[in-house]
């Protein structure tokens, strides 16, 4: 194991959509992060880091929510984020809408080597592979794009999930193939979207599993969303609530 | 939205629920995955072969006019004659000068997707020239009165069956001959008079070799050979960007572009023409033109952000991985060129305005500009392409305002939870006023193909205030502080 400092200070970036459509999954990462140790901050002036804006071509829209970020993350030793595909707008895209000021560049490049994806952040750098969890289930685990090609986090999810209990992890065909959300994609051309995600449906169909993982709650949104509305057995689960186990019982 | 876009959108959603189509194009490339895979293995190191490739382009396009010129000048010395076309129009009215003055009357081509790019037989065809494809695939196609499928296999989304059907019809094939052979061979009897009879050949180009002045043509079928030996004149038409430096660079090229488009590990036939018939040959064309293609290249060679687009060797490799492509498939694109390469370079050679729209039919995956032999980022030009679309006002003025207000509405922490509140609250009210997915419902984008979780009772951030104080609370009462 990694020597870190004890009780390692993280600061969690919690995903817009994460927020305010399935927080659930950043609870989990937040039991997860406090089992192994890390003192867990949520700085709450943070809101979004800008993709959306970003990817759909309105750069003047996502410049200032990125700066706005960078400020409001400065300082942090480690901010982890339960999303390859914000991760990655943070750590590869922020420079970008720098354009050609030199000195912009420099204001948001700093961040990216503080910022990781919430796999990531566990082997690479805690070098934990084991949390302890059980979860006794035929699991898929699909390959989001972003955390795959520009991340580069292909065996960091699979090693958690291979030290997990009782789980039995199957390789899908076609796992690294795009499951069509893509962001804005998903509603500006939603029949191209959709016909992707069924696709993708019928090898998490065909790979007869219980649940399909991933690092990515947006790709998990359009599988689920796919999965649900065509009836099938296989839920939808993020990495960090199989690692975590089911949510305590709030005291009354 | 244009009406190119307006098309798109409703070609693109009618292919998506095309399954059985979709089923014929993932066959297809069943094949060609695993002959791609054990290509890549046969090299020491693909990744190596990538960048050795992408800095062979770069040194190319770096002194392009260098190489051109040194290109034009080993021609002539020949007795070949080159020809600058700065667009399309100037390309089709010399090929077709050639042909008038030499009293051509039946033109044979081997593929160029130049050649559909400024849309060459229609312009000799309506001059009365008899213009015929003879790679089979072409061949195919133009018999559909269709445009390619596939900028390298452009009849790839049909099944034997429809060829043969095809063939009954066009060429009086005996019914029954169904087989492989026996199409292939229908179609090689069929053109063997026209390769004879041929005026004039037409060929494109795989590479451009500046140092000898020498054309490389890449072939499966040996069509091309036949094409550019039998007919007095030989018409190489060209985009300006093909050049290599040396003729060692093909060393690396010709097993890269095999690998690349078909997972071979070298094409069958691998020609190198440098110009007309010499006097101590026996045979070969009387006349040689390289007609050089500009139509947009230049512009993109000038931006320095752009210029790796031009190092593209029209491998086809970016159409066969794109989940988008086996979605669609190639002629919803309405476009010469589709797929990946297609949706950065429409756009940029022929405009914004026209095919801007193509950048956005893309989840941005990466799976293209992981593949890219010459590695082109690819799917990163088409974020940018979005960016310029953008700033040009050429996207819905509903979507641009909708970002104008997420980015004001994201500005201030608390704003942004009021809003998040609202919108849960509202979609609450409209699950509980509705059926999902129902005409009435303003998220029918989404809830026509998928169901959307219901929102969260509180957010995360109402979570964390509430759990964050009980938690200080409680260590604070253990501790005796407050």
């Amino acid at each position: 194991m990694a020597a870190l400092a004890l009780a390692p200070k993280v600061a969690i970036f919690i995903p817009c959509f994460v927020d305010q459509l399935v927080p659930h999954v950043g609870r989990a990462m937040v039991r997860v992060l406090e089992r192994v140790g890390c003192e867990v901050e949520f700085p709450e002036e943070q809101t979004c880091c800008g993709q959306a804006a970003f990817s759909t071509g309105y750069w003047q829209d996502a410049l200032p929510l990125a700066r706005r970020f960078v400020k409001i993350f400065s300082g942090a030793e480690a901010v982890v984020c339960p999303s390859g595909s914000c991760t990655t707008m943070v750590r590869r895209f922020y420079p970008e809408l720098a354009g050609g000021d030199d000195s912009l560049r420099r204001e948001l490049s700093g961040i990216g080597s503080v910022v990781f994806e919430f796999s990531e952040f566990l082997v690479r750098r805690l070098g934990i592979s084991d949390v302890g969890a059980s979860f006794p289930h035929r699991v898929a685990f699909h390959d989001a794009c972003h955390l795959l090609r520009e991340l580069g986090v292909r065996d960091e999810p699979r090693q958690l999930l291979r030290a997990v209990r009782g789980l039995d992890l199957v390789e899908m065909a076609e796992q690294g193939e795009c499951c069509g959300f893509g962001g804005a994609f998903s509603v500006l051309m939603s029949d191209i979207s959709a016909a992707m995600g069924e696709r993708k449906a019928r090898n998490i169909e065909q790979a007869a599993v219980d649940y399909v993982a991933a690092c990515d709650p947006s790709c998990l949104l359009q599988i689920g969303g796919i999965l649900s509305r065509r009836g099938r057995r296989a839920r939808t689960i993020h990495l960090a609530e199989i690692l975590a186990g089911p949510e305590p019982v709030e005291p009354s | 939205m244009t009406r190119g876009e307006r098309s798109f959108h409703r070609v693109s959603a009618r292919a998506s629920q095309d399954l059985p189509q979709q089923q014929i194009v993932r066959e297809s490339l069943l094949t060609y995955g695993r002959a791609l895979d054990a290509g890549r293995e046969r090299f020491a190191s693909w990744q190596r072969a990538r960048d050795l490739c992408h800095a062979i382009k770069a040194e190319a396009v770096a002194d392009l006019d260098a190489h051109l010129l040194r290109f034009e000048e080993k021609v002539q010395a020949r007795g070949g004659q080159v020809f600058w076309a700065g667009n399309a129009a100037e390309a089709r009215e010399y090929i077709l000068g050639v042909a008038q003055r030499a009293g051509v009357r039946l033109v044979i081509k081997s593929k160029s997707m130049v050649s559909e790019e400024v849309h060459l037989t229609a312009a000799l065809e309506a001059a009365g020239i008899e213009t015929l494809e003879t790679d089979l695939g072409e061949f195919i196609v133009q018999l559909r009165h269709e445009p390619p499928y596939h900028i390298v296999t452009p009849a790839m989304h049909l099944r034997r069956q429809q060829i043969a059907e095809l063939f009954q019809r066009e060429l009086h094939t005996p019914p029954g001959a169904e087989s492989a052979e026996e199409l292939t061979a229908a179609a090689r009897q069929s053109l063997r008079g026209k390769f004879v009879n041929a005026d004039m050949g037409i060929t494109g180009a795989n590479f451009l070799i500046a140092d000898e002045g020498l054309v490389a043509i890449t072939e499966n079928e040996g069509n091309a050979r036949l094409t550019s030996s039998l007919p007095r004149i030989h018409v190489v038409l060209t985009g300006i960007e093909k050049i290599l430096p040396r003729l060692a660079d093909l060393a690396l090229f010709w097993p890269v572009l095999a690998t690349a488009a078909t997972g071979q590990p070298i094409s069958c036939y691998n020609s190198l023409i440098g110009g007309p018939r010499r006097a101590d040959e026996v045979d070969g064309p009387e006349q040689f033109h390289v007609v050089l293609l500009d139509n947009g290249r230049t512009n993109v060679l000038a931006d320095a952000e752009r210029r790796d687009v031009m190092y593209c060797i029209r491998c086809g490799a970016c159409l066969n991985v794109c989940p988008v492509f086996h979605t669609i498939g190639g002629h919803a694109y309405g476009a010469t060129y589709q797929g990946p390469i297609g949706s950065v370079l429409m756009p940029l050679l022929r405009g914004m305005e026209e095919f801007g729209h193509l950048s956005y039919a893309s989840s941005l995956c990466g799976a293209c500009t992981e593949i890219c032999p010459v590695e082109i980022d690819l799917h990163h030009h088409l974020i940018h392409i979005r960016r310029d679309v953008a700033q040009r006002r050429l996207r819905p003025a509903g979507e641009r305002r909708g970002l104008g207000l997420w980015r004001w509405a994201a500005s201030d922490a608390r704003r942004f939870e009021r809003a998040g509140n609202l919108l849960r609250r509202l979609l609450r009210y409209k699950n509980a006023a509705m059926p999902e997915g129902s005409r009435f419902d303003p998220l029918r984008p989404w809830t026509r193909y998928r169901a959307l979780t219901p929102p969260a009772a509180e957010s995360f951030r109402q979570w964390w205030r509430r759990e964050h104080s009980a938690r200080t609370f409680h260590a604070s009462k253990e501790t005796g502080h407050t």
